[in-house]
């Protein structure tokens, strides 16, 4: 690490790993509900679980992007950022904007839009918590010696997912506005400009651990990234066939969307070539261990699990089931979470001086954490499909499918436990980092 | 082989242009299209207090309408013709959770009024044309009869 103020990073690594294990708590309550078992229902009921569950992933993910940005921003541009106490500032403002939307959902105080439960009040808190952080980090590369396309894509991608946020705050009367335009949000940030910030990111991990020659690699992001825009975009669409929408959607979503895997597939082959082609000297095996895993589980996850349910014939008979649920824990795990884990792999031990990523619980907590993701994919996946067969082709009624289902969500349970060891280990050895050493700082 | 300039054309050139298409078919759709199929000129200021009382709940927390929310409890987007309105309407009055088998809603206890309003609400969203969701069971007539 050549900067100090690199360090910041450290905070919302933090943030980001605690937002995650109170994730995965409120998953617990919402299995063990479908199980059967909803003792909390008076004080934690499915709904506000739900809701919890979706937006500390949100801002889990968003936390991580953020400390990969104020650890990578200063590295690439060559320069300290620009101001600590408005990073300090920023930080607190997110944390306590975190907790305050986590409590708020406990009491009613939300909006029942999936994925954008925060009240308005609040978004507004967001965009000026986002606006400073756009702030320090567009400063910082625009008076920093160097601007590399690296480091210029990540922005893009962290500077529009900002200006997309603010479709999801306009009020609509209509039913499927609301729903048209939240996917604007929802759907053109994670299938879009969050492919950018994690485009820039995998590029900035695959520069410093494979040791290939950055021109080459900036050259495939380009591409990459343009992918993503050609099939992601109109691919939007999908969401748009069944929801009081024109039918033109359908074939526009449908031949987008079948093309989306190709971003993630250029994403996938172009780690594994640069990986291939590189001379791989730096030492943390782990970290490159972590942006493999992501290239090629996004591809899996996000790619083909996605193409699997989103052709208008088959989305007829998934749209709402757990099929979609399906998708969604493998996508979200294998292009952001995993990305957000390799990346705090990466820079703690160059942050801290600590070389943690030796000790074998980082190496289980690797392979623990997917192979409990895959087997929650895979419960998921069954039981979605029970669903769609019971529920939707045989006419059964729901309650009596969910009975029908429930050994399945005993499964999900059991895989989810091995996911969570997985993640506890990479909490301890996150901690075990202890805090950022300025010993750490080297200069080059 | 292609150029790294080459390859920023293709990405800077292809996200405006899909952008460009994007936006004007958005704008097609919500201009001409979904007032139609969504029967906008029947969305009464009761179904729009229904919708408040909807989004305020977090009822998509638990539910699907339209297909879209979670996966608790059942998709709404037909309830009314399924169940009925009275069905409905003791449902979210109860100040018990109701618990089918045991799977339990909180109780809402709402006034008749915003019972009504919702109700209203998912009767407009009951009318939709959503391009055949949700679709009819095909295989119902397919089970063995004894």
């Amino acid at each position: 690490m050549k900067y100090k103020s690199q360090q910041v990073a450290y905070w919302f690594f933090a943030l980001s790993v605690i937002l995650l294990v109170l994730q995965i708590a409120y998953g617990f309550v919402m299995a063990f509900a479908h199980l059967g078992y909803d003792g909390l229902h008076e004080i934690i009921p499915f709904n506000a679980a739900s809701a919890t569950h979706k937006n500390l992933l949100v801002v889990w993910i968003l936390s991580g992007f953020m400390g990969a940005a104020y650890y990578i921003i200063p590295d690439e541009a060559e320069r300290e950022l620009i101001s600590i106490p408005l990073v300090k500032l920023q930080f607190w403002s997110l944390a306590i904007v975190g907790v305050v939307a986590v409590i708020g959902f406990h009491l009613g105080w939300w909006e029942g839009r999936k994925f954008l439960e925060i009240p308005r009040p609040l978004d507004y808190l967001v965009v000026i918590n986002v606006l400073l952080f756009l702030y320090i980090i567009l400063m910082t590369l625009f008076t920093g010696k160097k601007r590399t396309t690296t480091s210029l894509v990540l922005s893009m991608g962290l500077f529009f997912a900002a200006l997309l946020y603010l479709p999801g705050m306009i009020w609509f009367d209509n039913q499927t506005m609301d729903s048209f335009f939240r996917w604007w949000v929802v759907h053109l940030w994670v299938e879009g400009v969050w492919e950018l910030i994690m485009g820039g990111i995998l590029a900035y991990l695959l520069i410093k651990l494979t040791g290939v020659d950055r021109e080459l690699i900036e050259k495939w992001l380009y591409v990459i990234v343009g992918l993503t825009f050609l099939s992601g975009v109109l691919g939007t669409g999908h969401h748009y066939y069944y929801i009081g929408t024109p039918k033109y959607w359908l074939m526009i979503g449908g031949i987008f969307s079948a093309m989306e895997p190709l971003a993630f597939l250029g994403m996938a082959l172009f780690a594994i070539a640069m990986y291939r082609k590189g001379e791989k000297r730096h030492p943390n095996k782990l970290a490159l261990t972590w942006t493999l895993g992501t290239a090629i589980l996004s591809f899996v996850g996000a790619g083909l699990l996605g193409v699997a349910h989103t052709l208008p014939a088959v989305n007829l008979w998934t749209h709402g089931t757990f099929v979609t649920a399906m998708h969604g824990h493998l996508a979200f795990w294998g292009a952001y979470g995993m990305l957000v884990l390799g990346m705090i792999t990466y820079a703690m031990p160059l942050i801290t001086g600590r070389k943690m990523y030796t000790k074998p619980g980082a190496n289980y907590a690797f392979w623990l954490s997917n192979i409990g993701m895959i087997g929650m994919t895979t419960a998921f996946a069954v039981a979605g499909v029970t669903q769609v067969y019971l529920e939707r082709k045989v006419g059964m009624d729901f309650v009596d499918v969910q009975l029908a289902m429930e050994v399945h969500f005993l499964i999900l349970i059991g895989a989810a436990s091995i996911f969570t060891l997985g993640i506890v280990l990479y909490i301890i050895n996150f901690f075990k980092y202890g805090s950022p050493s300025n010993e750490a700082l080297v200069t080059a | 082989m292609l150029s790294k300039n080459q390859a920023r054309t293709f990405f800077l050139g292809g996200t405006v242009v899909f952008f460009l298409i994007f936006l004007v078919l958005s704008w097609h759709t919500l201009a001409k299209e979904v007032p139609e199929q969504t029967n906008a000129e029947n969305l009464s200021e009761s179904a729009i207090r229904g919708k408040r009382i909807f989004d305020k709940n977090n009822c998509m927390g638990c539910h699907t309408i339209l297909g879209e929310g979670a996966y608790y409890a059942p998709e709404l987007t037909k309830v009314i013709d399924r169940k009925g309105e009275e069905y409905c309407r003791i449902i979210l009055m109860s100040k018990e959770p109701w618990q089918p088998r045991g799977r339990k809603m909180v109780a809402y206890g709402m006034t008749e009024q915003e019972a009504a309003d919702v109700i209203e609400f998912l009767k407009w969203i009951g009318e939709m044309d959503l391009n055949g969701f949700p679709p009819e069971p095909d295989l119902k007539d397919k089970l063995p009869t004894e």
